[in-house]
C-alpha cells in the first residue's frame, strides 16, 4: 500500500464522477454547444461566417459551463471541508492539483470534442442554403473541431486552477466569467491602437483562434492562439500550486 | 508514535499553540484535553501537516508526515465531523480516499461494516446525522490500517451506544499496539478511555500526566465508635482531624494505611476507612481555570 500518481488520478476520477453536479454541468456544456451550433447553422444567412464557425457558435457559453465544472470540482473541496481529508491522504499536495486538472481537462476534452463534431454534423444537416456547405475533408475543418475540444478542455483546467486558488465557488466562477466574457468587452473601450495590439492576446480571443476557420485580421494563427491560451492556464496553475503548497489548508 | 516538539502556531498576532511539546506513545490511549479554544484542533492539524507551525516540528512514527510513502498507513485522522462533500455517498467518499493508496474496495466495505454504516453506505453524506458523520470520519481514519489513530472530539454528537462503541474501539486499537490519541474538552469523556493525559490551555501545556496521578488524595473519611481515642492516636504536626458527625472524622495528612494500622494496634474498631479523592473533573477545572477565565474575559 502506497501513494502512486495513478492512484491519486484514480481518486480524483472517483471524486469527479461520483457527484451529480458533474454530470449535470457536463451535460449542459455539451448541450449548449450542440443546440446553439444547430440553431445558428439553420438560421444564419450571409457569407461572413463559415459552416464550421456557425456549428461552433455555442462555444463561448460552453466554455463558461466547462469552466464552472472545473471551478466547482476544485472549490467544493474547500467549501465542504473535504480538502482536509484529501490532503491528509496526500500530504505532498501538488499531485492532487495535477490529478484534478488532468481528470477535469481530459473529461472536458473528450466530451466537448464529441460535442463539436456532433454540432457540425447536425449544423450541416440543417445548414441555411446561403452558407456554403463544408465536409470534414475540407481545409481546417477537423482542426477547428478538434481545436474546440482542446480549448474547452483547457478552460476546464483553468476552472480547476481558479477554484483551488480562490477556494470559493462564487469567487472562481466570477473570475472565470470576467476573464472569458467581460475582459474582451472592456478591451474594446481602450484607444484603438492599444486595443488592436492586445485584443488578439486576450485569453478567450487567443483560445478561440483555433476554432475559427478563416482567420480575420487581428486574430492569432490557430495553434499560436491555443498556445497563448495554454500559457495563461499554465501560469494560473502555477499560482494555484504555489498557494496550495505554501498556505494552511 | 506522535512527537510534538516545541511547536508554536500563530494566526496573525494571536498565539494559538505556544511552545507545546508532548509524545503520544504506542499501545496507549492518550487523551488530549483542554477547554474550547485551547488549540487542540490546531495542534492536530499540524500533526498531519495541514497547518504549518511557525516554529518547532512534529514527527509521526519518527518522521515528518509528508515524507511518508503511505501516509494513510502511518496515521488515520478524524478532524471534524461531516468533512466530506454532501453530494457524495459514504462509499464514494471512502473509495476516493482509498484509491490514493491503492487500498482495495473490500477494505472500504470492511470499515463501513466496522463503523456500523453498511446500511447507509449508498446514502449521500449530506443526509447523515452528526453521529453518522462521526462514524464515517472514524471509518475513514481506519482505512489504511494505520499505526496511529488520532481523533478530534470523536464522541461529539454520538448517542450513548456510539460513545461506548468508540471507547471499545479505541481501547482495542491501543491493545493491538497502536498509538491512539483523542481530544476532548470534557474530562468525563476522556478519563474512561485514556490513561495518558495531555492537558492544554491557551495553547500551553498544563499537564502531561496520567489519570491515576491527576486524582490527588484529599483526605480520609473514618467512621469509628471511638472517635476521640482515634483522634489522639493519629494526631501530629501536619495532621488535621475534623469531626464531621457523631462517629465520623475527616483526616488529612495520614493515609488510610497509617490510620488503619494505628487503630489496629489499640484495638479501635473502624466501620469505614475511605480516601476521598478530588474528582477528575475538579482536578481538570483547577488546572484549566486560568485558561478558561482568560478566554471568557476577552
Ligand atoms: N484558521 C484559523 N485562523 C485564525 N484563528 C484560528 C484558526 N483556527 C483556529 N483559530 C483560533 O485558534 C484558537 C484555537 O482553536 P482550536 O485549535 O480550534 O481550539 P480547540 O480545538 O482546542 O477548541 C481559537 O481561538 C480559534 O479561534
Ligand atoms: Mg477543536
Amino acid at each position: 500500500m502506497k501513494i502512486t500518481p495513478g492512484g491519486v488520478v484514480a481518486a480524483e476520477w472517483t471524486k469527479f464522477s461520483s457527484l451529480r453536479s458533474t454530470w449535470i454541468t457536463t451535460g449542459i456544456s455539451v448541450l449548449l454547444l450542440i443546440v446553439f451550433g444547430t440553431i445558428a447553422s439553420a438560421s444564419f444567412s450571409g457569407d461572413s461566417l463559415s459552416a464550421v464557425d456557425l456549428a461552433l457558435s455555442g462555444s463561448t457559453l460552453a466554455a463558461l459551463a466547462v469552466g464552472v465544472l472545473g471551478a466547482l470540482l476544485a472549490a467544493s473541496e474547500y467549501t465542504t471541508g473535504m480538502i482536509r481529508a484529501t490532503l491528509a491522504a496526500v500530504p505532498r499536495r501538488l499531485p492532487v492539483l495535477w490529478s484534478k486538472s488532468l481528470v477535469a481537462g481530459l473529461a472536458a476534452l473528450v466530451v466537448m470534442t464529441a460535442g463539436a463534431f456532433a454540432a457540425f454534423a447536425l449544423g450541416s444537416a440543417v445548414l441555411n442554403q446561403d452558407v456554403g456547405a463544408l465536409g470534414l475533408g475540407d481545409d481546417g475543418v477537423v482542426r477547428a473541431l478538434v481545436g474546440a475540444g482542446l480549448y474547452l478542455g483547457l478552460v476546464a483546467v483553468l476552472g480547476v486552477a481558479l477554484g483551488m486558488l480562490v477556494r470559493s465557488s462564487a469567487g472562481a466562477i466570477a473570475i472565470l466569467a470576467g476573464v472569458l466574457l467581460i475582459v474582451p468587452g472592456l478591451a474594446a473601450l481602450l484607444p484603438d491602437a492599444i486595443a488592436d495590439a492586445i485584443t488578439p492576446y486576450l485569453p478567450s480571443n487567443a483560445g478561440s483562434a483555433v476554432m475559427t476557420l478563416t482567420q480575420g485580421e487581428g486574430t492569432l494563427a490557430p495553434w499560436t492562439g491555443l498556445a497563448v491560451f495554454a500559457g495563461y492556464v499554465v501560469v494560473t496553475l502555477g499560482v494555484a500550486a504555489y498557494r496550495l503548497k505554501k498556505s494552511d489548508a | 508514535m506522535i512527537q510534538v516538539r516545541e511547536v508554536t502556531k500563530r494566526y496573525g498576532a494571536k498565539t494559538v499553540v505556544d511552545h507545546l511539546s508532548f509524545t503520544a506513545k504506542p499501545g496507549k490511549v492518550t487523551g488530549f484535553l483542554g477547554p474550547n479554544g485551547a488549540g487542540k484542533s490546531t495542534t492536530m492539524r499540524m500533526i498531519v501537516g495541514l497547518d504549518a507551525p511557525n516554529s518547532g516540528d512534529v514527527l509521526v512514527n519518527g518522521k515528518p508526515y509528508a515524507s511518508s510513502q503511505a501516509p494513510l498507513h502511518e496515521i488515520g485522522v478524524l478532524l471534524e465531523a461531516k468533512a466530506g462533500h454532501p453530494g457524495r455517498t459514504a462509499v464514494s467518499h471512502l473509495l476516493a480516499l482509498a484509491r490514493t493508496h491503492g487500498i482495495p474496495r473490500s477494505r472500504v466495505d470492511e470499515v463501513l461494516e466496522l463503523a456500523g454504516l453498511s446500511a447507509v453506505a449508498h446514502k449521500r453524506v449530506g443526509a447523515f446525522s452528526l453521529g453518522m458523520g462521526q462514524r464515517l470520519g472514524i471509518a475513514a481514519a481506519l482505512l489504511g490500517d494505520p499505526a496511529v489513530v488520532m481523533l478530534d472530539e470523536p464522541v461529539n454528537g454520538l448517542d450513548p451506544e456510539g460513545v461506548l462503541w468508540v471507547r471499545n474501539l479505541l481501547s482495542g486499537l491501543a491493545a493491538e499496539g497502536r498509538t491512539v490519541m483523542l481530544s476532548s474538552h470534557l474530562m468525563s469523556e476522556v478519563s474512561l478511555i485514556a490513561e495518558h493525559l495531555i492537558i492544554v490551555g491557551r495553547g500551553k501545556l498544563l499537564a502531561d500526566t496520567t489519570v491515576a496521578d491527576l486524582v490527588t488524595a484529599e483526605g480520609v473519611r473514618v467512621v469509628t465508635p471511638a472517635p476521640d481515642a482515634l483522634r489522639t492516636l493519629i494526631g501530629g504536626p501536619d495532621v488535621t482531624v475534623t469531626s464531621t458527625g457523631a462517629e465520623e472524622l475527616f483526616v488529612t495528612g495520614r493515609t488510610t494505611r497509617e490510620i488503619g494500622l494505628a487503630a489496629a494496634t489499640r484495638g479501635i474498631p473502624l466501620f469505614e476507612l475511605t480516601s476521598q479523592n478530588a474528582s477528575l473533573e475538579e482536578a481538570f477545572m483547577d488546572l484549566t481555570r486560568d485558561a478558561v477565565e482568560y478566554e471568557a474575559a476577552r
